[in-house]
């Protein structure tokens, strides 16, 4: 026997398949096709959490996706272990671990239930009223505290060792929601022969044919039928069926996201079965059938354990063969709850009384109920429930007062009427409409190309469910291009009809200020919270939510939000669509973050590029660095170096003989055409037509607005080809920026653009001895000084690959950069670092790289100018031509602010202490004895040790900067002040004399 | 995600391929550098930021690359016609509205 309270002969598990599992350490046993919940109502199991705020003791509410109280972690091993899942929804396997939540010690001892008790203390707005003062306490005090103390359950702490799969899809008609309606929708559909997807959120589909044993379709009991219709569906090639996959987010165009949970319910997935997938489909129409969601009756303590939904009972009963209790009571001002008050008398529950708000009623489910012997109260109100862990008792009294009675019930069954669910039709951006008669939000101006059908759209009855479902269907088969349907409707013989229901708080509520009547479970919201919210002042919908926290929790109000809102309007005394509905956002329901990242984790998470030269590197055992996605040798220690040490040895030799460095990250664009040059004009600030081919020219690019974008040496190989460097992190956006000019501004211009980037593996030879090292591998190229000078660039071989060398230098030294195809980059390196070792080079990194640069004061775009920067600010004037009369930027740069006095300008800075080395980014002041805060006049932009001029060397920003040439400035830090001096940006060697050297 | 129909490709594809580039038919003058204070601000720092119908400029950066131009209502998100760069904005736009009031 699986649980004391499953009916034999009940629910559809016939073929039971035991199932052990825990709960808080304890071992209950199951019935495979059970969720977590109807398991533990079939051992009598009803305390199941505490609630977020008060830390009351909670059962289930419901038997679906819209449960709000019932949520437990679910442990599989120590990195499997998930919080906040719905016992409703999890489905059973053997060996399922479940914990509850939010309590401690025990489940049923909560220290944190003293809350409860001081809740005056809790109303509506606490947070944002009481802990104002002292403001420091906030961050050290209250807010981990209060975090500590509310919230529901913990994150795991280790990495997720699951795996999770992406899929796209396009289909022609996409039906979300497997009830009724959804299967009736898909099946007119797919008999056209149009592809179609079916979507449900249940293991199996039925939808509220799940509980409702009045239905019969096509000669079959209402279940019966949705799993035939469903295998039908299965078998044919342009359909897809999805079970146990929730559509959360309905974006534009009919894109719409959902995710398949694959292995949740699997006791052991392997590790080939993704945990869950997310599917993106593109629909060219949707069919939204998402049925209903059942209300609770808003009365004083109608949360405790036991207290449920009727269509929960039902469900728990026609479907999982589970009674709820014992001795139940019914609540209700809807007919459906009637139904469910049958089924269990039929299968010999007692039902103590049903409680109907409403005066007198009439309809075949009374006629039935009372049939059956069960005593019915009409006009009547349960004013509160008794019990604590479990609901012992309910009382009551003619809802215009009068004498009070206690009923003994161990469960109580409630139902305040259907919301049709247009969360999905509101994600579209349709709007809703509010219809006075039936009191319901039904679908009213669409945005997309779907359709709503069913309980969704406000259909009652199965009849003209399923009517208008499958004309639905056939039709967005048709509007997606499909040709007639041709086949049959199903035939409804037999269905249930329920009138409406009330919306807002039933009398039980109180105007009591110390009566607890849930809205809002999951959020601890009650009608007082929202009846305070407005006598506080908030006239919008919008901000009686933000207020009261009403509907923003994890179940986002699927109960709660309609309540709460017929509340405020009451309040407000505004009729309904007044006070306006709040907008439903994506997710539907909570998505795990693994099915939105995916694959994309780890090292796929994002691109890793390496150059031609990273094994050789990576042998020599370089520590890299992230430069954008490239990896790039940061330095090679040699037998134990830090970092200073490595640096230090690697620019010595560079100025003493010299080194290898390797540059293939820098951005390489190849400008080619007969207006080539005249292109360049145009988008750099230099002159380019006098530039000879085979010269090469250190170029400034700018921003329409004048500041420097980006910078690089360009080299002319022929009249109408020029080979462009760019900085390695600019490569994309100079790429990008050239081409909107060419494409969009200067199309007349002939000329062509390609990335070569990846193309061209770059060896830079730097120092004295680069010349040595490289001229015995090079064929037919001249390697003198005056065949090729500094700043030239010439075509020829080396080791016999083909080259394009340039005479160039980053570091001040007479210098090299050997452009090979990126296939030989690591034989060419090999090579010229053996003819190196002859002459004693080092293999530098992009560090020493940065230490050589700033000794010589050449800047880095990005580092040294930050996007407000202009050439003049840079101390680069004489790399705008003065005779051009366009290029990108010179209209910019004249701006009256970017030619004004006392702009920041960049200046080298020698600390009155050599050994001092600043901070990057440290701020520079004047005078040090001011007030604070002090004026800052600029910051440092780099900041070395500088071995070979054996001292510190920086680069600031500094306003005014070249008019204090020899001033004393001021570095403020935590401990103490630093004395610098302004100087000019060149550290070593000024004359430029070693790039011949 | 939005589908885009490229003038270039003439096909529709998703976002993803996709980049923004601002406004379009903001004319760079030919005299730029002649320019006064106000001509160059309305030129490079105004835009019209419209709430409804925006003419934008579109990269197909992961597609034929090129720059094209996109009518683009900012309120229902919606592309109402798209075409070349350089092409004049479209004397007349092609009503797209498929708001359909339910029963």
């Amino acid at each position: 026997m699986s649980g004391a309270f499953r009916i034999p002969g009940a629910g559809r598990l016939s073929q039971p398949k035991t199932a052990r599992f825990s709960f808080d350490g304890q071992s209950y046993p199951g019935i495979e096709g059970d969720t977590l919940a109807s398991a533990l109502l079939a051992n009598g199991v009803h305390l199941v959490g505490r609630s977020f705020k008060y830390h009351r003791p909670r059962g289930f509410l419901s038997a679906g996706a819209e449960e709000p109280n019932a949520l437990v972690e679910i442990r599989r091993d120590a990195a499997r272990r998930t919080p906040n899942v719905r016992a409703t929804v999890q489905e059973l396997y053997d060996g399922l671990a479940a914990q509850s939540q939010n309590r401690w010690p025990s489940l049923s001892f909560d220290v944190g239930a003293v809350n409860d008790i001081a809740s005056p203390l809790f109303s509506a707005g606490f947070y944002y009223k009481t802990f104002m003062w002292p403001k420091a306490a906030w961050k050290n005090l209250y807010e981990p505290k209060i975090r500590a103390a509310a919230g529901l359950g913990v994150a795991p702490d280790q990495p997720d060792p699951d795996h999770y799969s992406a899929r796209f899809a396009h289909c022609d008609v996409l039906v979300l929601g497997g009830g009724a309606a959804g299967i009736a929708a898909a099946l007119a559909a797919a008999e056209t022969g149009a592809r179609v997807i079916l979507a449900d959120e249940q293991a199996e589909f039925g939808g509220s044919l799940r509980f409702e044993s009045g239905a019969s379709i096509d000669g079959e009991d209402g279940f019966g039928w949705a799993q035939a219709a469903t295998a039908r569906l299965k078998d044919m090639d342009n359909v897809r069926v999805l079970s146990r996959t929730t559509a959360f987010g309905y974006y534009a165009q009919n894109f719409v996201g959902l995710v398949e949970r694959v292995s949740d319910h699997l006791q052991n997935p392997g590790r080939d079965l993704p945990r869950e997938r997310l599917w993106q489909v593109r629909a060219k129409r949707v069919v939204l059938a998402t049925g209903a969601i059942e209300r609770h009756m808003v009365f004083a303590d109608n949360d405790r354990p036991g207290i449920m939904l009727a269509s929960a009972a039902r469900t728990y009963l026609n479907h999982y063969g589970v009674a709820v209790g014992r001795n139940v009571g019914v609540y209700t001002a809807n007919d459906s709850a009637y139904a469910a008050a049958i089924d269990l008398k039929k299968a010999g529950v007692n039902v103590a009384a049903i409680v109907d708000l409403r005066d007198n009623p009439t309809g075949p489910v009374i006629d039935e109920a009372r049939a059956l012997g069960i005593e019915i109260n009409f006009g009547r109100a349960v004013i509160r429930a008794g019990g604590k862990l479990r609901v012992s008792s309910m009382t009551v009294q003619p809802k215009n007062g009068g004498g009070e009675r206690t009923i003994p019930v161990d469960a109580i069954l409630m139902s305040a009427g259907w919301t049709p669910s247009v969360h999905l039709f509101s994600q579209s951006r349709g709007k809703v409409a509010f219809n006075d008669e039936t009191k319901r939000f039904v679908p009213g101006i669409y945005a997309q190309d779907c359709v709503s059908v069913g309980a969704c759209n406000g259909t009652d009855g199965l009849s003209a469910t399923i009517d208008e479902a499958y004309a639905a269907g056939a039709k967005a088969a048709k509007d997606a291009g499909a040709k007639a349907a041709k086949g049959t409707k199903p035939k409804v013989d037999a269905s249930e009809s329920w009138s409406r229901g009330m919306l807002g708080a039933a009398p039980g509520a109180g105007p009591d200020t110390t009566v607890k009547a849930f809205v809002d479970f999951q959020n601890d919201v009650t009608a007082k919270d929202i009846r305070q919210a407005v006598h506080e002042g908030m006239r919008s919908i919008e901000h009686v939510k933000r207020f009261t926290t009403n509907g923003m929790a994890t179940d986002q109000g699927k109960t709660s939000n309609m309540h709460g809102l017929a509340i405020a309007a009451e309040t407000l005394g505004k009729p309904i669509p007044q006070v306006g509905l709040t907008t439903f956002r994506a997710p539907y329901t909570p998505v795990t973050f693994g099915s939105i990242v995916g694959h994309a984790r780890g090292p796929l998470f994002d691109p890793t590029r390496k150059t031609a030269i990273h094994p050789w590197a990576e042998a020599q055992g370089a520590v890299f660095e992230d430069v954008g996605q490239w990896k790039r040798a940061w330095y090679f220690p040699k037998g134990g170096e830090d970092i200073h040490a490595a640096v230090d040895r690697e620019c010595v030799a560079v100025r003493k003989t010299a080194g290898l460095f390797d540059a293939s990250t820098l951005g390489k664009i190849e400008v080619v055409g007969p207006d080539a040059a005249k292109f360049m004009e145009l988008l750099y600030t230099n002159p380019w037509e006098k530039l000879e081919p085979g010269r090469c020219r250190y170029g400034i690019m700018l921003r329409e607005d004048g500041f420097i974008y980006d910078d690089g040496v360009v080299g002319r190989l022929a009249p109408d080809r020029f080979h462009v460097t760019t900085t390695t992190g600019g490569a994309p956006r100079v790429m990008n920026h050239m081409e909107d000019y060419l494409q969009t501004e200067f199309p007349h211009l002939d000329v062509w653009l390609t990335s070569t980037t990846e193309q061209w593996a770059v060896i830079a030879v730097q120092g004295p001895k680069s010349r040595d090292i490289i001229a015995p591998l090079v064929e037919g190229i001249d390697m003198s000084d005056e065949a090729l000078p500094h700043m030239s660039v010439r075509e020829g071989k080396i080791c016999g690959v083909p080259t394009r060398l340039f005479r160039m230098s980053f570091s001040g030294e007479r210098g090299f950069e050997v452009n090979v195809p990126a296939d030989y980059g690591q034989a060419v390196w090999e090579a010229l670092w053996a003819e190196g070792q002859k002459h004693g080079a080092v293999a530098y990194g992009t560090e020493a790289m940065h230490v050589l640069r700033a000794e010589k004061g050449y800047i880095i775009v990005g580092q040294d100018t930050d996007g407000t920067v202009t050439p003049n600010d840079a101390g680069l004037d004489w790399a705008v031509g003065k005779k051009k009369t366009d290029f990108v930027g010179i209209r910019g740069m004249a701006r009256p602010d970017l030619v004004a006095k006392g702009r920041k300008q960049l200046v080298g800075l020698k600390t009155r202490d050599p050994k001092v080395v600043l901070e990057e980014g440290a701020q520079i002041v004047a005078d040090p004895k001011q007030a604070i805060p002090m004026t800052m006049i600029g910051h440092v932009t780099s900041s070395y040790w500088s071995e070979n001029c054996g001292r510190s060397i920086a680069l600031a920003l500094v306003a005014g900067g070249r008019d204090r040439m020899g001033e004393t400035l001021y570095v403020p830090m935590p401990n103490g002040t630093i004395e610098v001096e302004v100087t000019g940006m060149v550290f070593f060697d000024e004359k430029g004399e070693r790039l011949n050297g | 995600m939005l589908l885009i129909r490229c003038p270039y490709c003439e096909e529709e594809r998703p976002e993803l391929e996709f980049r923004n580039a601002g406004e379009a038919h903001i004319a760079r003058s030919a005299n730029i550098a002649g320019e006064s204070d106000d001509d160059f601000e309305k030129f490079f720092f105004i835009r019209s930021n419209p709430k409804g119908i925006i003419h934008e400029r579109w990269r197909h950066m992961h597609g034929c690359a090129r720059f094209f131009n996109a009518v683009r209502d900012t309120v229902s998100d919606k592309f109402i016609i798209t075409y070349k760069a350089g092409e004049p904005k479209p004397a007349k736009l092609p009503k797209i509205s498929n708001e359909v009031v339910a029963k």
